[in-house]
């Protein structure tokens, strides 16, 4: 699971308000080589919830020199461009899970695949 | 990439070891998933450097397709644990970085979960024909809801009323791109079926279907002709 896709995964067990963002509990991560396309993550950064990219960044520990609010002028900045092609695509959560902020589930992740199937009395 | 190229290597894409009946587990063909994508990418652009959905990915024949027309990324999303492990092996024996995988439910969708994070929606969903009926109509507005620019989608010929006319409800464009077989080798593309338009409402386009007859084009005289059902790959033939 990169942290682009978890950036919007959320939790809908039955009665939460806000399942948002999901705490990631990681017990294995692994860090690939993606080819950095700066158009893509020019793109990307104005709809992610900047905030929870950090945060899970920070979970993770992977969160480096990533600053907690956007740069001004980021589309000319390579250097953070590439800091954030890094967390966004780069980093990738194998084993875990992740936890509704609101009712403590936990979603398992394993091989890299989250499992946001609820139960049919969560639903 | 070359569209016999692309064709070439999603035929190395592995599929359902057992496929799930009652989910309508069958694999793309890989002439259709590959002129499927190839039309978006060249036509539309749709597909290069973008952020890509897959609903109902399966064994990612589609994903790992758009992934090696570059897309920025692609998040396969679909039910079922083992379509998702065939998948993630395909994506690891291709060296693809640029896919993810997420286990949902897509039909379980509250209102705004993924709303419009995606450029473009790709998918072969599920048709209704076990005991899940009303199921495309589902996957439909599932990538509605997930795609700001495009949803491209497989749908069978006799719903395609229906669909114009669901589309029509939600304020939605809807293009008949190409008319596509199911027969194993032939790809016919009926470049008329591209005129019919609804009136513009809205933003997305679409493109639909897997015709369940078989219609031939005589080039010399542009004509199309009945021939009744076509012997489709074994699979389609349980499905459909």
């Amino acid at each position: 699971m990169k942290l682009l896709t978890h950036n919007m995964l959320t939790s809908h067990v039955k009665g939460v308000i806000k399942g948002y963002p999901l705490l990631i509990k990681a017990t294995e991560v692994k860090v690939n080589e993606v080819e950095f396309n700066p158009q893509f993550v020019c793109r990307m950064i104005p709809k992610l919830e900047w905030c929870a990219l950090v945060q899970a960044a920070d979970q993770l520990g992977h969160r480096q020199d990533l600053p907690g609010e956007l740069v001004p002028d980021y589309e000319k900045n390579e250097d953070f461009l590439k800091k954030v092609h890094r967390v966004l695509m780069e980093v990738e959560v194998l084993e875990g899970c992740l936890q509704c902020p609101e009712s403590g589930r936990e979603f398992p992740i394993s091989k890299g695949i989250p499992n946001m199937l609820l139960n049919e009395d969560e639903v | 990439m070359k569209l016999k190229e692309l064709e070439s290597c999603l035929q190395q894409v592995d599929t359902f070891e057992k496929p799930k009946i009652l989910l309508e587990q069958y694999p793309t063909s890989p002439h259709i998933a590959a002129c499927m994508l190839y039309t978006i990418h060249s036509t539309f652009d749709d597909i290069e450097g973008k952020l890509v959905a897959d609903l109902g990915c399966g064994c990612g024949v589609l994903s790992i397709g758009a992934a090696m027309l570059d897309a920025g990324l692609c998040v396969g999303f679909d039910i079922d644990d083992e379509a998702l492990e065939i998948f993630r092996r395909n994506a690891e024996e291709f060296e693809t970085s640029n896919v993810d995988l997420v286990q949902c439910d897509l039909c379980c969708l509250q209102g705004e979960t993924y709303a419009q994070r995606f450029d473009t929606v790709i998918m072969n969903p599920p048709f209704g024909t076990k005991h899940n009926q009303g199921i495309d109509m589902k996957f439909l507005r599932a990538a509605l809801t997930m795609a700001t620019t495009a949803v491209y989608s497989l749908h069978k010929t006799s719903t395609r009323e229906h669909i114009e006319k669901k589309a029509n409800d939600w304020g939605v464009k809807m293009d008949v791109v190409a008319g596509l077989l199911s027969t194993k080798s032939q790809l016919f593309l009926n470049e008329n079926v591209q005129t019919d338009h609804l009136t513009s409402l809205q933003s997305y386009d679409m493109i639909c279907r897997l015709p369940t007859s078989f219609t031939r084009r005589n080039r010399l005289t542009s004509r199309w002709t009945s021939y009744g059902s076509p012997k489709p790959e074994k699979l389609f033939l349980e499905w459909i």
